[in-house]
């Protein structure tokens, strides 16, 4: 058993961690405040292949593993969570259902266009959730009826999808028979050019400001036979599974949002002076730093543990949704602490204490819920 | 055992300056050098020497000015090939001259010209070359009372240097000047230093001195194949504007400019001026419009570390020294004797800005004319 | 066809510096990193690599855990390494650094259609001296300060600045150009490259390898052979707290210059 990272996954970490002291915590202020998505940061990302770092070469990725796809996520969300959650939505929902389940010809047209490093590369992106399935999938009203030509045309609304309007390229989940519940759903490949595909609303949001977050309306969408995804009537298992990785890269987001903010706090308790003293002398705000540093190390050890069952093909489902758990909780724990120990400044927007905190809410809420989680891991152990 | 030819320190006398022209004009740090070197000369008792390297008629144009400055001796190189800087030809006319004429000690001004000279010259002539120092000694008395001053050396240590020392002391900062190095180069000859322009002190212009320069122009062997480097064109350009960041020296204003914005920029800008500074301000002023956002120090702003910040009707507030703390020298002017910006600042005033700039700007310049 | 680029591994200076009780740096406990300007001579090596799908040699030398630095800048993108590290080189000072660097390119091999690359100087010593030393003690043209570079064929042109403008200056290859940050952007390592970095080949030059160059001998390397000494170092007084200055009239304004012309900053 060794906890250490390889070298190049440790010289990754370096590598990424220049990246976003560079890149992308210089504009976490400015899209958190504008709303605004970080497109020269994704384009860097694409040309650097961070946009595909666990898939491999052949298919057009960068030939690294989980591990790796976990420390950029992290790396990244240390200092801008949105850009972290773009990497994320695009990597393990956007791209993996098409690596996993995509037939050969499906990968090369729709895979490799997403994560091939070069800029300009396309965006990918999932869609499940509607205005009345959200945790209860299998309340899908999309529909996707079969015509004769073996086509399908498509109907529905969905809601909360993130990179909604900025995408290229989405996995859209419809009921392909309605009478069979979870077990009627399909999963369908769908192009922003496809004709009757509109976006709807651009939801403005608590936190994770820059990823666009919109609704996606479907009238009569024409998909060709070649654009299903896996078996038909197989979708829901599609979504599970990639939902189960997708955790792995929330987790990650969550992980690096709380040692942003420990980050910044202990910095600011050097400086800050109150009563005579540095904060960092004061043993109340020691212990809460002693406490956060190790939740946020056990939630580390967890993010980790699920990358690497996933690397090395353990099963990851109890793993990932316990990292998510764990993680995301902590990171509302640990940034709403920072805030604290920040005071005033915490609460301004000229510190990014605040954006911390609201950034850290959203782990606790997509790609399952804290309670979804917890039906997850509680469903694996009562087995 | 390489055979050198300058270990015998006997041989090598007189302080010579490498006198830096660009088209036909004496770099200004020239005649800083010059005074040094006056001031090194005398502690040995020995003489100063120019030595000016250009096209047709430099010398005649420029050796009187170098002579008023301290420059006993002018020798000159005057060449076609030598009326615009390459480092072959330059390099090769100052090596031949120095191992035909043994100087103790060659100076050169460290500018982007000088620190491409003397690193090859010094190579070539197998001796020792400091980079960008700051101050120069030979008599260990005066070396002494330097460190006395400039470091935090025991005085003990500082007494008991070996008085009778005659090797040229040459110090420089290092690593982003926390540290201070005095280096020397002991058992070969010439000393060379490249020197920071700016940092010594020019002396008084003397007629007589002047008049009394003598001049030797120099008996040279370069030819056009000694140049290995073209020099298709040479551009001059005005500076581009300076960001906050990259600017040697940063007046930044702030809430307290408030009654009359328009003048307290003003006086910003003129202050700045003096050192070839940039403006900037702190939240307070970026937030109320009287200075675009590309301007802010503090922590949404830029980080800056000049080597002079002067912070105008600023109070400090945590955010905004979070983005000028470092600077190597603070200056604050504040109405209030409470406000926190004078807990980091090197100097404090405490007085009303509009009347305290004006006095400041007034002062700076004789202090300048008093160079 | 190579580009060979001369780096160090320097204290990050940038960060908190540690000095010693004696007046030293207390390199132990500072961060290490690639020479900044250094950085962006790799990219121009890497650029022209790109360009012309030349090799890449990256040297430095320093002591054994600069092979770190040496994998990073082979994660650039850089093809071969070479660490140049001796006891007998220890202390060596510009001279004699440039010296054991010289012989060490010499050992790589410089070729006719060769480009040597350098920083324009290093961080911890900001003497800008080793680029024109190794070009004298190789016998090749130099052009330092370069914030632009083209190559054709065997002729190099090269944007030379000066503190008031800049030169346009040519030469032929092989030549030594040392490189300032407006050059360019130096790129980040990429994911394959960092797979791939520990596979490339880092050779180790120790005295016994390069012995044979002229260039080395014991009076002209290492300590011993380095025309300069270091004769006292130290750390200047503590910046205190500063201090008000009395008052707010000419007197006070006179008095805040005499400190500014004292600290050079006039």
């Amino acid at each position: 058993m060794d906890f250490r990272l390889t070298k190049e996954e440790a010289l990754f970490q370096k590598m990424c961690r220049e990246f976003a002291l560079n890149e992308v915590e210089p504009l976490a202020a400015e899209i958190d405040e504008q709303e605004r998505y970080p497109e020269e940061t994704v384009q860097k990302l694409m040309k650097y292949g961070l946009m595909g770092i666990q898939f491999p070469k052949e298919v057009g990725g960068s030939g690294g593993n989980y591990i790796c796809y976990s420390i950029a996520i992290e790396e990244m969300s240390r200092v801008c969570a949105t850009t972290g959650g773009i990497m994320s939505a695009h990597g393990t929902l956007g791209a993996w259902p098409i690596y996993a389940f995509g037939t050969e010809e499906q990968k090369e047209k729709w895979l490799r266009p997403l994560i091939e490093p070069h800029e300009g590369a396309k965006i990918g992106a999932f869609g499940l959730t509607e205005p009345n399935a959200g945790t209860d999938s299998a309340a899908q009203q999309t529909m996707a009826v079969k015509q004769e030509d073996g086509s399908y045309i498509l109907n529905g609304t969905k809601v909360f999808i993130t990179g909604g309007g900025r995408a290229d390229t989405y996995v859209i989940f419809a009921m392909t028979d309605k009478s069979k519940g979870n077990k009627g759903i399909s999963a369908f490949i769908v192009d922003k050019n496809d004709p009757g595909f509109s976006i709807g609303k651009i939801e403005h949001k608590m936190g994770i400001r820059g990823s666009q977050t919109a609704e996606l309306i479907f009238e009569d969408v024409h998909l060709p036979a070649d654009r299903l995804l896996g078996k038909e009537n197989g979708g829901f298992k599609i979504a599970m599974m990639t939902l189960d990785g997708g955790r792995i890269g929330i987790a990650s987001q969550a992980l690096g949002i709380a040692q942003g903010a420990l980050d910044k706090a202990i910095q600011y308790m050097k400086e800050r002076v109150q009563f005579g003293k540095t904060l960092d002398k004061f043993q109340g705000l020691q212990w809460m730093v002693a406490d956060m540093y190790t939740k946020i190390d056990a939630a580390r050890l967890l993010v980790r543990r699920a990358a690497f069952n996933h690397d090395v093909g353990l099963p990851f489902t109890k793993e990932a949704a316990m990292a998510k758990l764990y993680a995301s909780e902590t990171a509302m724990d640990v940034t709403t602490k920072c805030v604290q120990i920040y005071g005033g400044y915490g609460y301004i927007r000229e510190y990014p204490m605040e954006r911390m905190m609201r950034d850290a809410k959203i782990t606790e809420i997509y790609e399952g819920t804290s309670q979804v989680q917890r039906m997850v891991i509680a469903g694996q152990v009562l087995r | 055992m390489a055979d050198f030819n300058n270990t015998n320190l006997a041989d090598f006398s007189g302080v010579w300056v490498f006198c830096e022209q660009r088209q036909g004009k004496l770099q200004p740090t020239v005649l800083e050098l010059i005074s040094e070197a006056r001031k090194l000369a005398d502690d040995m008792g020995t003489e100063v020497c120019g030595l000016l390297l250009g096209g047709k008629g430099v010398g005649d144009a420029m050796a009187k000015e170098l002579g008023a400055y301290g420059a006993d001796k002018v020798l000159v190189a005057e060449d076609d090939l030598l009326e615009t800087y390459t480092t072959d030809a330059y390099a090769k006319v100052i090596c031949d001259t120095v191992i035909a004429k043994k100087p103790e000690i060659l100076l050169i001004a460290a500018t982007n010209i000088g620190r491409d000279l003397g690193p090859r010259c010094a190579a070539r002539l197998h001796t020792g070359l400091t980079a960008d120092c700051t101050h120069l000694d030979v008599d260990v008395e005066k070396y002494a009372a330097f460190l006395k001053e400039a470091s935090t050396l025991p005085e003990a240590q500082i007494d008991a240097l070996d008085r009778a020392d005659r090797n040229l002391k040459m110090t420089r900062p290092a690593f982003g000047g926390h540290l201070m190095a005095t280096i020397i180069c002991p058992r070969f000859r010439p000393q060379m230093a490249t020197v920071r322009p700016g940092v010594l002190k020019k002396g008084e212009y003397n007629e007589a001195k002047a008049n009394a320069v003598q001049i030797e122009k120099l008996d040279i062997a370069l030819t056009a194949d000694d140049i290995e480097t073209k020099v298709l064109e040479v551009v001059k350009e005005a500076k581009e504007l300076v960001d906050l960041t990259g600017a040697d020296v940063v007046v930044s204003v702030g809430r307290g400019i408030s009654k009359d914005v328009e003048t307290g920029i003003k006086l910003a800008e003129e202050l700045a001026a003096e050192f070839g500074g940039v403006v900037g301000g702190s939240r307070a002023a970026i937030d109320s419009g009287w200075l675009t956002a590309d301007h802010q120090v503090g922590q949404t702003g830029k980080t800056v570390h000049p080597k002079l910040y002067v912070a105008l009707g600023i109070s400090g507030a945590i955010q905004h020294k979070a983005g000028m703390q470092d600077s190597e020298c603070i200056v604050a002017v504040n109405k209030s004797d409470s406000a926190p910006i004078f807990d980091v600042a090197d100097y404090g005033i405490c007085g009303d800005l509009f009347k305290v700039v004006p006095m400041m700007i007034d002062a700076i310049r004789a202090a300048k004319a008093s160079k | 066809m190579k580009a060979i680029v001369c780096v160090k591994q320097v204290p990050d200076t940038s960060g908190k510096v540690a000095v010693n009780p004696d007046g030293t740096l207390n390199r132990a406990s500072m961060e290490t990193i690639t020479n900044p300007d250094d950085l962006n001579a790799v990219e121009a090596a890497l650029q022209l690599k790109d360009a012309t799908g030349c090799k890449v040699v990256v040297i430095t030398m320093g002591p054994a855990p600069a092979e770190g630095m040496l994998r990073e800048l082979l994660a650039r993108g850089a093809d071969e390494a070479v660490l140049v590290s001796a006891r007998e080189f220890g202390g060596s000072d510009t001279f004699a650094t440039s010296q054991i660097l010289a012989a060490a390119v010499k050992k790589v091999g410089l070729e006719d259609d060769d480009i040597v690359f350098c920083g324009r100087q290093a961080i911890d010593g900001d003497t800008a001296q080793v680029g024109s030393q190794i070009a004298e003690k190789l016998g090749i043209p130099q052009i330092s300060y370069a914030a632009d570079i083209k190559k054709e064929g065997n002729t190099v042109t090269v944007k030379r600045m000066l503190e008031d403008g800049y030169m346009t200056i040519q030469c032929k290859t092989p030549c030594l150009l040392t490189c300032i940050k407006e050059l360019n952007a130096p790129r980040y390592m990429s994911l394959g490259g960092i797979m791939d970095c520990y596979s490339k080949p880092v050779e180790v030059y120790d005295y016994n390898t390069l012995k044979d160059d002229p260039l080395i001998d014991p009076t002209t390397i290492g300590l011993k052979g380095s025309p300069t000494n270091i004769f006292k170092s130290f750390t200047p007084p503590q910046k205190g707290k500063g201090r008000m200055l009395e008052g707010a009239d000419k007197n006070t304004c006179a008095e805040l210059a005499a400190e500014l012309l004292k600290k050079h900053i006039i």
